[in-house]
């Protein structure tokens, strides 16, 4: 029973984290791979200040602050790296902010109050299955009506054509750290909730192949498409999984069949499941 | 037309690129409703002065002003609200959107609700983007284009294509639209068409037109001021009768020493 919970539950966290990374990647174009990085400085910060300087109060308030605390330490991650990053494009963004993934992770290591290279130990079990399906819910409230008002329509519209952008009165800089702060918070909420339910954190949780996977799970969900991340989220993190169920050989080659899984959808559809549509509950039709 | 003052008004615009000098010395004023062009060989440096104008670049030396507003340090978006838009010589529409999401982003700068209020789908909201959708359509029929709005704009024809970025051009509610070649690939009729859109929307909006055309039967039918440029100089300046018998304009076209041939 734990085992199915315990996937249940990490299929929620990356729910909130593909979408964020969605914003920053799918929505406004903007290349990053040090996605963990801001996952794992909301992590940490959430946890040091519900282990180090919690409140006396109830369990659910003392939550609902550590993910405030998760969402504004990434995002001031985010604004930091985005200022001077954001000036770049392309290929050079994403080589910064992997560089930016790294120096996150190496500073956790380095850093023995949070327990450094052994890990956070003694982090209070303050969220559940349910802390983390409601956060993935409202978060994909937000993309999808982000997505709808002249906002989101702004941030898309740099990802379509800069320079057609800007000539439309869309402020390209603040458009795009406003995308890439909100996309690293919202990380820093996922952070929050893994830090709450493992109730153990280490730095190598947060190290590059982590950020490549969340890429992945944007890409195979479809850039732009809220209803893409959800889904790419939780087959990516099913998939390995029932593979392992199936057993025998197949388990054992598990990680071999997987990559495999994944390159024969990218040639069949390599816009990813949803290109950037979603998936329309009430009416059909629509771009 | 010229009694006002200009609204756009280029004093000594020099753009160099290290050292090609693209635009020298231009001086230009457009005043409001007037529907101007700018012709010249390839080369010439029209785009690139199209390109200052909306801020793209900013002229090594001159100065740009827009409603007596000087638009140097003045960010390219923020032009666009002041109210200069354009079209691009090779088409640059959000090709992976609708039609109707083209026009509706180029509302952008008049959106009235905030941040909050699109993510929490207020009334206010619902009403902005109801009162947008309705304009948006409208705009979208005058070009002939209401019944394309849910098609991807990557598909739509190329002229469609054309009258499409114009439109959206529109949308953002300008006080002097630039064109830059609208009438590149375009067949006679289509050309023809666009004579009359282009009328219709100067007379419409009540705006100012300059355009950047090779077609030259386009550019002398429409055209109350033309402007001539030539290796970044401005040769000549007239109507299109002037033009057509300036020797320095048949000159740079056509070349030098061949008297008798003309």
């Amino acid at each position: 029973m734990d085992y199915y919970l315990q996937t249940l539950l990490i299929a929620g966290i990356f729910i909130t984290l593909t979408l964020s990374l969605n914003l920053i990647n799918g929505f406004c174009g903007q290349f990053s791979l040090g996605h963990a990085g801001f996952w794992g400085a909301g992590a940490y910060a959430s946890a040091v200040y519900t282990v180090f300087y919690a409140l006396p109060v109830p369990g659910p308030i003392n939550m609902l602050i550590a993910i405030v605390v998760g969402f504004i330490a990434a995002a001031i991650c985010g604004l930091i790296i985005g200022v001077p990053c954001l000036r770049l494009k392309g290929d050079y963004l994403a080589i910064a902010t992997l560089g930016f993934g790294e120096i996150v992770r190496i500073t956790i290591m380095m850093t023995e109050k949070v327990g450094g290279p052994r890990g956070f130990i003694n982090i209070p079990h303050l969220a559940n299955i349910f802390w983390v399906y409601a956060v993935a819910a409202i978060i994909t409230l937000f993309m999808f009506n982000l997505k709808r008002s002249a906002f989101g329509r702004a941030i898309i519209s740099i990802r379509e054509d800069e320079i057609a952008a800007e000539n439309m009165g869309v402020n390209l800089f603040k458009s795009k750290l406003f995308s890439f702060t909100i996309g690293a918070g919202i990380a820093g909420i996922a952070g929050a909730l893994f830090a709450h339910t493992q109730q153990f954190l280490h730095p190598s949780n947060f190290n590059f192949m982590w950020s490549v996977i969340i890429l992945v799970m944007v890409i195979l969900g479809g850039q732009g498409s809220v209803t893409g991340s959800v889904i790419g989220a939780v087959v990516l993190t099913l998939v390995p999984e029932i593979l392992r169920y199936i057993g025998g050989t197949i388990a054992e080659w598990r990680m071999t069949i997987f990559p495999i899984l994944l390159i024969i959808l990218m040639l069949i559809r390599p816009q990813g499941l949803f290109g950037a549509h979603e998936l329309h509950f009430k009416k059909s039709g629509g771009a | 037309m010229s009694n006002t003052l200009p609204l756009l008004d280029l004093e000594h615009v020099t753009m160099k690129f290290g050292g090609l000098t693209a635009v020298s010395d231009v001086c230009i004023k457009v005043f409001p409703h007037d529907l101007v062009a700018v012709i010249g060989p390839n080369g010439a440096g029209k785009t690139t002065l199209f390109n200052t104008i909306t801020g793209i670049y900013t002229p090594t030396t001159g100065c740009v002003r827009f409603n007596q507003n000087d638009l140097k340090n003045t960010k390219s978006s923020a032009i666009t609200e002041l109210g200069i838009a354009r079209t691009f010589q090779n088409i640059r529409l959000f090709k992976n959107l609708s039609v109707l999401d083209n026009i509706k982003l180029a509302k952008h700068t008049r959106i009235k609700y905030g941040f909050w209020a699109g993510i929490l789908r207020s009334k206010k909201f619902i009403e902005e983007e109801k009162k947008i959708e309705l304009e948006c359509i409208e705009l979208l029929k005058l070009f002939g284009l209401a019944e394309k709005k849910d098609f991807y704009a990557k598909n739509l024809a190329y002229g469609q294509q054309r009258k499409l970025e114009m439109a959206r051009a529109l949308a953002t509610g300008p006080k002097l639209l630039l064109l830059d070649e609208p009438a590149a690939g375009m067949n006679p009729t289509e050309t023809k068409d666009l004579t009359e859109l282009i009328h219709l929307i100067r007379d419409q909006f009540n705006i100012a037109i300059i355009l950047i055309e090779h077609d030259m039967k386009l550019v002398m039918e429409i055209a109350e001021k033309i402007f001539v440029l030539d290796y970044g100089h401005l040769i000549a300046v007239g109507s299109a009768s002037e033009i057509q018998n300036n020797k320095r304009v048949i000159e740079a076209y056509l070349g030098a020493d061949i008297e008798g041939v003309l």
